[in-house]
């Protein structure tokens, strides 16, 4: 479990961490998200000690991360930044922190091959490609066996067999009752991957909750609708309160279509449904958009956006994605 | 490169589960040497010190040699007759100790240049214990092969003047200048890694420790010979610290004795280190 109470770090005149407090709990994966920054790599520095803050605290299991001993034994973290020297092998790399913790070669070697890294694990870190230094970033967070993992941007930049890699580990050691907390700007990631959800933007807590509660309180939540019908579905779900706009996503409309896409906002998909076979209707999709997950984001956060253009923080901008 | 990774199962290793007790400091060194020896940095300066110091002692003590009696040789001559360790190491260290501020440096601010500084203190946060192995781990390396290059510089130097001059160990003070050059030499490269733990930047560290250990005798040359001047100087870390690999001062700037100097240098490092430290255990990293 990671308790961050009070939590503040400045740089100067900047704030990038603001009275921060939340819990991770074990057995789930956290989405930690927010803008570029919003300060969830300071958090994550501060979390593990790299960083000092100003006022507040950050513990992992009740002890702050100076306290543990072996400490990789009980928190695993794969950070943003390169971590890695360049001239120095895989395999030196994980010996030397493997040998900071009292761990045999051994289990360099049991990590060397759970990432498949291997066969290059004698080769310089300098030449590996970005998916290769991430398997090897993965190995030393995992290399104790920890049951807290810190992940900042885990897959960015990572080919979607990296991404996939990625994702299914962190679901398989939440599964193991590990605690994942897991950074991110790209909402549709954490969509598929977290439970849980915690939003910050300029260092503040803006939510905290399950991901699917977060999806709800977007206002921008839409489904996506294919119906022969499409006249009268549109005279319910506009009775029903809801709004109805042709195509999906911008996309063009094609007026020929015997079932066309519609894209309805304001009216879960559950209700649409619902009016739908009141009157007998025929559906040939309903889709509830998972990647309103970014609207909902991109509404939480848009009063705090540190380099963003304005206009990224209108409300039209919030449905933009599926509603025009 | 497969991902035979994506579904392999993480179970808890054995290895991990059957752990002793706490790491403890002997761990720390095994990090630090872990390290060091697995970066090439640290095998080109080593072989670059020992080419240079060695090398060094060979040509200043062959053109001595050779050119005994020669034009414009009468003040060197009277060096080498008064004080032979002066021609064996003299130039040698002074040029050789600049390959030692190079790894000095190196040790801890290509920690930050790679980022590999995470990586360290995530795996020991108690950050003074981490800088402790790392100082011990470098002082043994390059104390003992510094040692190694001293003696070999003896003996090399030695033998090339021998049909000029005659220099033995069991001489008055050569045994504790032979000593004293790799003492010399290993503390001025912690002096550089306290240099290299204050800046964190390489190309700021390794100027500025060179900077101390060939810049400022050139200009402290430059100085009145006056009183002030000479006690001024002679507390800079190269001018104290050169006293204890020679045997005779003949000049009016020495104002400390051999192991006093070396005193000195060692409490520049100390401060260097200390100051370092400091920084380390308050800063962000």
């Amino acid at each position: 479990m990671i308790e961050v109470r009070d939590l503040t770090k400045r740089f100067g005149p900047k704030v990038a961490v603001d009275h921060l407090s939340f819990v991770v709990q074990p057995g789930q994966v956290t989405g930690f998200l927010g803008p570029n920054g919003a300060g969830k790599s300071t958090t994550m520095r501060l979390i593990l000690g790299l960083d000092r803050p100003n006022s507040g605290e950050a513990t992992i299991n009740g002890r702050h991360y100076a306290e543990l001993a072996d400490p990789l034994r009980t928190v695993g973290a794969l950070l943003e930044a390169k971590s890695v020297h360049t001239g120095r092998s895989a395999r030196n790399h994980l010996l030397f922190l493997a040998q900071t913790q009292g761990l045999p070669a051994r289990r360099v070697d049991e990590m060397l091959d759970f990432v498949g890294l291997r066969e290059v694990a004698k080769k310089r870190a300098g030449s590996y490609s970005l998916g290769m230094s991430q398997r090897l970033g993965v190995a030393a967070a995992l290399l104790g066996d920890p049951q807290v993992l810190l992940l900042d941007e885990p897959v960015n930049g990572l080919d979607p067999e990296g991404v996939l890699w990625i994702r299914n580990l962190m679901k398989q050691l939440a599964g193991q009752g590990k605690t994942v907390l897991v950074s991110s700007h790209l909402m549709n990631e954490m969509a598929v991957t977290a439970d849980h959800i915690i939003v910050i933007g300029r260092g503040q807590l803006l939510a905290n909750a399950s991901t699917a509660e977060v999806i709800a309180r977007g206002s921008g939540r839409s489904v996506l609708v294919r119906t022969p019908d499409a006249d009268k579905l549109t005279e319910l779900i506009t009775a029903a309160g809801g709004s109805v706009v042709p195509g999906h996503n911008g996309g063009p409309v094609d007026p020929d279509d015997k079932a066309p896409i519609l894209t309805v906002t304001g009216v879960p998909a559950a209700r649409i449904g619902e009016l739908a076979a009141s009157a007998s209707l025929v559906l040939h999709e309903l889709t509830p958009l998972l990647a309103t997950l970014e609207d909902a984001f991109l509404e939480l956060t848009s009063d705090h956006v540190e380099f963003g253009h304005r206009d990224a923080a209108e409300p039209v901008r919030a449905s933009d994605g599926s509603v025009r | 490169m497969t991902v035979s990774g994506a579904t392999a199962d993480v179970s808890p290793s054995p290895a991990v589960a059957q752990h002793g007790p706490v790491a403890g400091f002997g761990h720390l060194l095994a990090a630090e040497w872990t390290k060091i020896r697995s970066v090439r940095s640290t095998f080109w300066t080593l072989i670059a010190f020992v080419i240079v110091t060695i090398g060094f002692t060979a040509l200043i003590s062959w053109v001595t040699e050779a050119n005994w009696t020669g034009p414009h040789a009468a003040a060197r001559d009277a060096t080498a007759l008064a004080d032979p360790t002066a021609i064996i190491f003299g130039v040698a260290v002074y040029l050789g100790q600049l390959t030692l501020c190079v790894l000095g440096a190196l040790v801890i601010t290509s920690e930050y240049s790679t980022g590999v500084i995470r990586a360290s203190l995530l795996a020991v946060p108690r950050r003074l214990p981490m800088l402790l192995a790392k100082v011990v781990v470098f002082a043994i390396v390059i104390g003992i092969l510094a040692e190694i290059v001293a003696f070999g510089s003896f003996f090399v130097g030695s033998a090339i003047l021998h049909s000029r001059v005659s220099v033995s160990l069991s001489d008055g003070g050569v045994l504790r200048a032979t000593i004293g050059a790799g003492l010399y030499l290993t503390v001025f490269g912690l002096f550089a890694m306290g240099i290299g733990t204050l800046v964190r930047a390489t190309a700021g560290a390794i100027s500025i420790a060179i900077g101390v250990a060939f810049l400022l005798p050139i200009l402290a040359g430059l100085l009145p010979d006056t009183s002030f001047w000479n006690h001024l100087v002679g507390y800079l870390p190269e001018q104290a610290g050169s006293l204890v690999y020679l045997v005779h001062i003949t000049s009016s700037q020495r104002v400390l004795s051999a192991w006093e100097g070396f005193g000195v240098l060692c409490i520049w490092a100390l401060l260097a280190l200390g100051v370092g430290a400091y920084l380390l255990e308050r800063r962000d990293a």
